[in-house]
């Protein structure tokens, strides 16, 4: 067992080489090489992709079949010295339900042999604005309580080097706006953030930096609105049903962002528009020029699947 | 790192969640049944000599002791394991030794306690406090073994229950005393060696010598908590779908 100091992991943050994970003949995680600096990361993909195991893996819970995870550059697998530097807060909110919350955040203070577990305890309560709630038994607690108060414990020891696997799930909307300013100010800190979300917009909010997982492959990285622009700038398929179908295609054609329209066979049309947001704007205006009525507008392959596979093929 | 052995706060959780599962409440029948045999059987007015051996030997050492350390010692670790709630104090700096260690001290106290008092009653119930003292001394051997065995077993399988009772009932309660020559990896045997050198009474017979019963327990307890630290340094979350 190496020790590694918690400056060590704060100047050399999270890094992967070449890391790979399979199960049997299931390959979960595929030839990942990512470095994690300070400031917030989101750790971005479909539901399935591979998150959580990149997560466990940085936080040493599962061991890479191949490649290397470094924490503060030691490995994280059977090295429990890198908590010291590490938080975890996982999707996973089994807690002990008897205990109160002060009494898990103290415990979880204690543990960490901290000089002073009470003040360390209050401290990281505060953070989370959990303080009133406190003295309550973890199985009275909401959803979006126990996912605070779990962010407490992980954040008792002040880690240089904080991973959240969802953190948003089950947060209601000030709950979330409150957990992403605590995200920002760790970040801003100089502390490694790392977050993973199935959902662009929470990621859009918080970070900077994306790292995109499709089917446990990096699928893109780098600035967030790099990559936001390749998203909204893939084409957008959507079937319409109206009163004159014919008349609304040729005053579609007119419109710059609409690359093509098809008659359907069965009634209605498809058209694949360049931008999501002109288009839908343009459309009630076309309509209502031509006094044609929009009975029926569908987007078609707007599933988060389909949009990390576009990425996947423009990257 | 300041490499301790014991760890209050891992023990007092252990122990309130250990209390606080229902699971827990399974186990007092099997003292009381105990105690309810060896008293109903004294006041019918039979000798100690006829049976001593089946409730106290039999049901005593042979069931009660290993089915109360089976419970426990699975549940000090494997219910945490099962919940996911262990993730919490992996997560911590901690050496591994010290987290198995401080386990194991809690299901130790907790076994030799609930099989402890009931033993030392129906000892001295059919013979002598010394009887009782003897049973007590075995029964605190044997939740050492036991408990280690079954502590290390939560990380070598996914069923530790099944995998402990079919040694409990199979290998100690059925090939030990069809094939003597078992009963030197029987920790059962053990225990009352033990108890029997301690108590001095005719009404224990143990097949094992002293020696070998205190040189194997201390194999068997020294053994498992070994692998038991060594599987926990790998222990991998189970894997998730996301």
């Amino acid at each position: 067992m190496s020790a590694i100091s918690a400056t060590a992991v704060q100047q050399q943050g999270v890094s992967l080489q070449g890391v790979s994970k399979w199960y049997g003949n299931v390959v979960a995680v595929n030839d990942i090489t990512m470095s994690l600096g300070p400031g917030v990361t989101g750790l971005l993909g479909p539901n399935g992709a591979g998150k959580t195991t990149v997560l466990h893996m940085m936080a040493g819970f599962l061991a890479p079949s191949r490649g290397e995870v470094l924490v503060g550059g030691a490995p994280a697998w059977r090295n429990p010295s890198v908590y010291s530097g590490l938080g975890l807060v996982s999707e996973r909110e089994a807690v002990h339900g008897f205990l109160t919350g002060w009494e898990f955040v103290l415990a979880s203070a204690k543990l960490h042999r901290l000089a002073d577990p009470a003040a360390a305890a209050r401290r990281a309560i505060d953070l989370v604005e959990m303080a009133e709630a406190q003295h309550r038994r973890l199985d009275t607690y909401s959803k979006g309580m126990r996912q605070r108060i779990r962010v407490a414990t992980a954040l008792v020891h002040y880690p240089s080097v904080l991973l959240l696997d969802e953190p948003f799930n089950g947060m209601d909307p000030r709950q979330r706006m409150h957990m992403m300013d605590l995200l920002h100010e760790m970040g801003a800190q100089g502390r490694t953030v790392l977050f993973s979300s199935h959902i662009l917009e929470e990621v859009e909010q918080v970070s900077g930096t994306v790292q995109v997982i499709v089917a446990g492959r990096l699928a893109a990285s780098g600035d967030y609105r790099t990559i936001r622009r390749l998203m909204t700038h893939r084409p957008h398929v959507f079937t319409i049903r109206s009163s004159d179908d014919r008349g609304l295609a040729v005053a579609l054609m007119r419109e710059s962002t609409v690359a093509g329209v098809e008659l359907d066979a069965t009634g209605g049309l498809t058209v694949r528009a360049g931008d999501y947001g002109t288009f839908t704007r343009a459309l009630p205006k076309v309509a209502l020029s031509e006094r044609i009525r929009v009975q029926r507008l569908l987007p078609t392959d707007e599933s988060l699947e389909s949009v990390f596979s576009y990425l996947v093929g423009a990257s | 790192m300041t490499a301790g052995l014991f760890n209050m706060t891992i023990a007092r959780i252990t122990a309130r969640a250990l209390f606080g599962r229902r699971r827990f409440l399974l186990l007092l029948p099997l003292p009381a049944l105990l105690v309810g045999l060896a008293v109903l059987a004294d006041s019918l007015g039979a000798r100690p000599a006829d049976w001593v051996d089946p409730v106290i030997v039999g049901l005593g050492l042979g069931v009660v002791l290993p089915v109360v350390a089976l419970v426990v010692g699975t549940g000090v670790l494997g219910s945490e394991m099962d919940d996911g709630t262990l993730a919490h104090i992996l997560a911590k700096p901690l050496p591994r030794r010290e987290i198995i260690f401080s386990k194991l001290v809690v299901a130790v106290l907790v076994t030799a306690v609930t099989v402890g008092v009931p033993l030392y009653a129906v000892g001295v119930l059919a013979g002598s406090s010394r009887l009782g003292v003897g049973l007590v001394v075995g029964a605190t051997l044997g939740s050492v073994a036991y408990s280690a065995l079954f502590v290390a077993l939560s990380l070598l399988t996914r069923r530790p229950v099944l995998l402990g009772l079919i040694y409990v009932l199979v290998w100690e309660g059925l090939l030990t005393n069809l094939l003597t020559s078992t009963r030197v990896l029987s920790i059962q045997q053990y225990v009352l060696a033990v108890a029997d050198r301690v108590a001095k009474s005719d009404l224990l017979t143990g097949n094992v010598s002293l020696a070998v019963s205190l040189a194997m327990a201390f194999i068997f307890a020294a053994g498992a908590t070994l692998l038991a630290i060594d599987r926990l340094r790998s222990f991998s979350v189970v894997g998730e779908t996301s």
